[in-house]
């Protein structure tokens, strides 16, 4: 509770901040501090109790997981604001309602990760997306920003509008909006309804996270938007949205006298297998082909998607273990890659060329951010992988899902590695639109660090959501 | 104790990187090498078995545990042996940076020592990846003109590899009812026979490619050829003995029945992989192509003496594990050294050697001699027990790779006299004897070659256990 109203409320305040302070540097400070005290409310509530007690009529439930996920969250947006804030600040005229907007966005996501009814789940969803159809067209001069923004905004709105379909065929067949009764509400007896609308909410929550064949817009939208926009769209908007789909779904498997394969007489083992492996398919073969650095991570993260897209399949204890390591490793990395990528003139390949001679430091973390998205041991993608995979083998039958996940794993890694190439063995300058402070290589540094920190001990994350 | 074997080389490696001048780090890095090595002898010297266990990831059971046995000693002695021997011999190479070099070798150096030491089986792949990502580094930066793509290939080839072991592992793990990850627990597990076969698959065909076993060999010559020697010489004398390692660790005691199933298999495709590898050499003009190839063969002889499971041939193994290592290095440090000389490795552009540097062609003679394992030479009590082991299981399978030490004569000997008889081509004829650490490294080697051939019981002696546990 105490992150959803204080982040609404430092929202409301970076608006003003627009408004009545004129200094353009001091928005990022109002930024950081205000995350900051979000991130010690928010442990607080954790660990003892919420500022605010308000009846919630079942809208809204607090468990550990997701409170935990929220930290992990705040703090990786301190670390996007960090290494990033400088071109948010370059981005555009209005710099105070990019922050407010990133952190209304925010909010969305803190509902995301409590919510136990289903209009909660819509008001999240929404107030997660809004901010982002206004940040991916920021660049109000550039034809593909707006671009991008026209097509996010008239496919997330009839994303939407399946979602309000669902809501309402669900409704219809169970008579509640409470996502722990509309399980089973009949003893068994399943109507059409409640089938067709579950299917049409998987549906538009899979095109909230880009998963396959709901992924259309994501390169589009991804390469349009201004990169460091990209950034948190690729990281923390994307957790969010699966950080959703794994609580709509865990309902169901939190019932102790259903079956979680069964429910709603549906295969859903055999649906998200064969949406795990149309998403990784298009996402890693298509970004094979890609010469552009900035789309082929946006093809990335689709096929990083699929992998998370594990934790939904198989729903056990392993799985969520996993989710949380992986949206650590995977968010830790691409926010990394991004933080350097949107300083760079020429985000292609050719672009990285050299990086190496000249900057040895960001090639370096460059490396282990690519490596981690890899899933090479000593990273922590290794072990988000390992956890994902392993969720996976405990279900019976579907060994050939795992073999079929590490092969996209191993071609995963020929284009993580061209880059590497490009970085290490390839002759070039490499030139920078922005100035590389210190204290960012420093910040770069310290993020690959802690990359490889949770890849030797990832209980270190893991402990936290126990104790 | 033995935990230092990995640490000094990871503090070693993490020095050099900042160790800028030439010299120094070249110095250095002997240094350093030479104190594994003789800790490595110390801890041999000791009969029992040495082990280490620390927590690491309690929650699922995984303990950063650390092993010595038999054959763990023998390898990690030849791993910490190669070392100083390959610094060495390579002291006059020049590098563009080479502190990242002697870092990235000692990255290398620790993860096989991992690997042989490992008694963890999710450590074990820890290590299996960390002695390659080094490798993938060095070889794409210092190598030959088409490094890159080569390089990647044989990453690809062994990360897909080490995926599909990954799965195994994850599958067999959640088989057991209380859930470990030590050794002991995958040896407990007694899967029923067709589990066994599918999960024998995911893991022996990452072993292969690592050997490499046809049809799996493809990345080796291209990668033994474009990488850098220093680099080749750790690839071929060491790394791919991790695959015959991890075949007789884990394969055999874990999958005894798919093992039996398959042992046809396995030991159709080595022989195959043994007399195709031995009819190309022939045809080879590069010498590292021509080393590359032989040692295909050799190691597919290996491979198939495993899978004889016979405990005579197994012995052969261990000692060929170690001589094969010895020799294939001493062989590429005369690559290196006439690569350095002439400024060329065509057959075609050599000859007349013989004459310019005696000493050179005299250690060369040797060594190729014991590339085709004759008497007195190390090579041939391991070969010897090898077909002694095959011709148990099968007499055929011994009678037909038996052609192949006819074959390994052809090309060994036909190498020889292209390059050191005749006469002299406009490459050669300022060629000179190689620098004083050459010829002391190449010293030692024929030393051990002859001392082991003459005397091979000691490293019998210290595998007899590992033997014996694993074959029962």
């Amino acid at each position: 509770m105490n992150a959803i109203i204080l982040s609404a409320i430092l929202g409301v305040i970076m608006m003003f901040c627009s408004a009545f302070v004129k200094n353009k540097k001091s928005y990022k400070v109002v930024a950081f501090i205000g995350l900051i005290i979000l991130l010690i409310a928010n442990i607080i509530e954790t660990y003892s109790h919420s500022f605010f007690t308000f009846p919630l009529y079942g809208m809204l439930s607090f468990d550990r997981f997701g409170l935990y996920l929220n930290s992990l969250i705040i703090v990786s947006v301190i670390i996007y604001f960090f290494l990033s804030s400088s071109e948010i600040e370059h981005v555009g005229e209005h710099v105070a309602e990019y922050f407010a907007l990133i952190i209304f966005s925010l909010c969305g996501i803190f509902i995301l990760t409590s919510f136990s009814n289903l209009l909660t789940l819509f008001l999240g969803i929404e107030i997660m997306s809004i901010p982002l159809y206004i940040l991916t067209g920021s660049q109000k001069m550039s034809l593909i920003s707006n671009e991008a923004s026209l097509k996010y905004f008239l496919m997330g709105s009839f994303s939407t509008g399946l979602m309000l379909m669902g809501i309402a065929l669900i409704y219809g067949g169970t008579e509640t909006f409470d996502i722990a009764k509309i399980v089973n509400v009949h003893g068994g007896n399943i109507s059409f309804l409640e089938v067709t609308g579950m299917l049409l909410m998987v549906a538009s929550l899979c095109f909230k996270v880009s998963a396959a064949p709901f992924h259309f817009w994501t390169p589009d939208v991804y390469d349009g938007a201004p990169s460091v926009f990209t950034s948190f769209m690729a990281t923390i908007i994307k957790i969010g949205g699966f950080i959703g789909f794994i609580r709509f779904l865990s309902a169901r498997a939190e019932q102790t006298n259903v079956d979680y394969n069964n429910t709603f007489g549906i295969d859903w083992h055999f649906i998200f297998a064969i949406i795990i492996i149309a998403t990784l398919i298009f996402g890693n073969i298509t970004a094979i082909f890609q010469r552009s650095v900035k789309r082929m991570l946006a093809y990335s993260s689709i096929a990083q998607a699929g992998f998370m897209l594990f934790a939904l399949f198989s729903m056990n204890d392993v799985s969520k273990e996993g989710f949380l390591l992986y949206a650590v490793a995977y968010s830790f990395a691409t926010i990394g890659i991004f933080a350097i990528l949107s300083k760079m003139s020429d985000v292609t390949l050719d672009g990285y060329n050299g990086l190496a001679k000249t900057h040895p430091a960001l090639a370096f973390a460059n490396v282990i951010f690519l490596l981690s998205l890899a899933g090479i041991p000593l990273t922590a993608g290794f072990f988000a992988k390992y956890y994902m995979l392993s969720s996976a083998v405990e279900v019976k039958g579907y060994l050939w899902l795992v073999i079929a996940g590490v092969i996209f794993a191993a071609i995963s890694a020929y284009y993580y590695f061209r880059v590497i190439q490009s970085m290490y063995f390839k002759e070039g300058t490499t030139e920078f639109q922005y100035e590389i402070s210190k204290p960012f290589t420093i910040g770069v540094i310290v993020l690959a660090i802690l990359v490889i920190l949770v890849g030797v001990f990832p209980q270190t994350i893991l402990n936290y959501l126990y104790f | 104790m033995i935990a230092l074997f990995i640490i000094i080389p990871l503090v070693a490696g993490l020095i050099s990187f900042f160790v800028k001048d030439d010299k120094s780090v070249k110095g250095f890095s002997i240094v350093a090498s030479a104190i594994v090595f003789l800790l490595t002898l110390y801890a041999t010297s000791c009969n029992h078995t040495l082990s280490v266990s620390l927590p690491w990831l309690p929650q699922l059971n995984s303990n950063f545990s650390l092993s010595l046995d038999g054959m763990s000693k023998m390898l990690c002695v030849l791993t910490a042996l190669s070392f100083p021997l390959v610094f060495t011999s390579t002291i006059d190479n020049h590098y563009s940076k080479p502190n990242n070099f002697y870092g990235l070798m000692f990255l290398t150096m620790a993860g096989l020592m991992g690997v042989f030491l490992a008694n963890d089986v999710l450590l074990f792949y820890f290590f299996w990846e960390l002695a390659l990502i080094p490798v993938y580094f060095i070889s794409s930066q210092y190598g030959g003109e088409r490094r890159i793509p080569v390089t990647f290939k044989f990453f690809v080839y062994t990360f897909i590899g080490s995926l599909l072991m990954l799965v195994g592992i994850m599958y067999l793990y959640f088989q057991m009812p209380n859930k470990d990850f030590s050794i002991q627990a995958f040896y407990n597990l007694h899967l029923a026979g067709n589990q066994q076969d599918l999960v024998f698959f995911l893991f022996f065909i990452a072993f292969a490619i690592k050997m490499p076993i046809f049809p799996l060999h493809t990345w080796q010559p291209d990668a033994y050829e474009q990488s850098p020697t220093p680099t080749t010489m750790i690839l071929s004398g060491v790394m791919v003995k991790m695959g015959l390692y991890a075949t007789i660790r884990f394969v055999v005691p874990i999958f005894p029945e798919a093992v039996k199933h398959f042992s046809h298999l396995v030991i159709i495709l080595s022989v195959i992989g043994i007399l195709y590898a031995s009819l190309i050499a022939i045809k080879q003009d590069d010498i590292k192509r021509l080393i590359a190839y032989s040692s295909i063969a050799h190691i597919g002889l290996m491979c198939a003496a495993i899978f004889s499971l016979q405990e005579i041939g197994w012995q052969g193994v261990m000692i060929q594990m170690f001589n094969h290592g010895i020799n294939v290095i001493g062989l590429w440090i005369v690559a290196n050294a006439i690569e350095q000389q002439t400024g060329t490795r065509k057959l075609s552009e050599l000859g007349g050697l013989a004459i310019k540097a005696p000493v050179l062609a005299t250690m060369f003679m040797i060594m190729t001699l014991a590339n085709i394992s004759l008497p007195l030479t190390n090579a041939f009590i391991g070969e010897f027990l090898m077909f002694n082991g095959l011709f148990r299981y099968n007499i055929w399978a011994a009678v037909i790779p038996l052609i192949s030490i006819i074959l390994v004569a052809v090309y060994s000997l036909g190498a020889m006299a292209k390059m050191f008889y005749g006469e002299t081509t406009a490459h050669t004829e300022n060629a000179s004897e190689a620098g004083s650490f050459v010829n002391y490294t190449l010293a030692v080697i024929v030393m051990l070659v002859i001392v082991l051939g003459v005397y091979p019981h000691p490293i019998l002696q210290l595998t007899q256990d590992t033997v014996n546990a694993i074959l029962k």
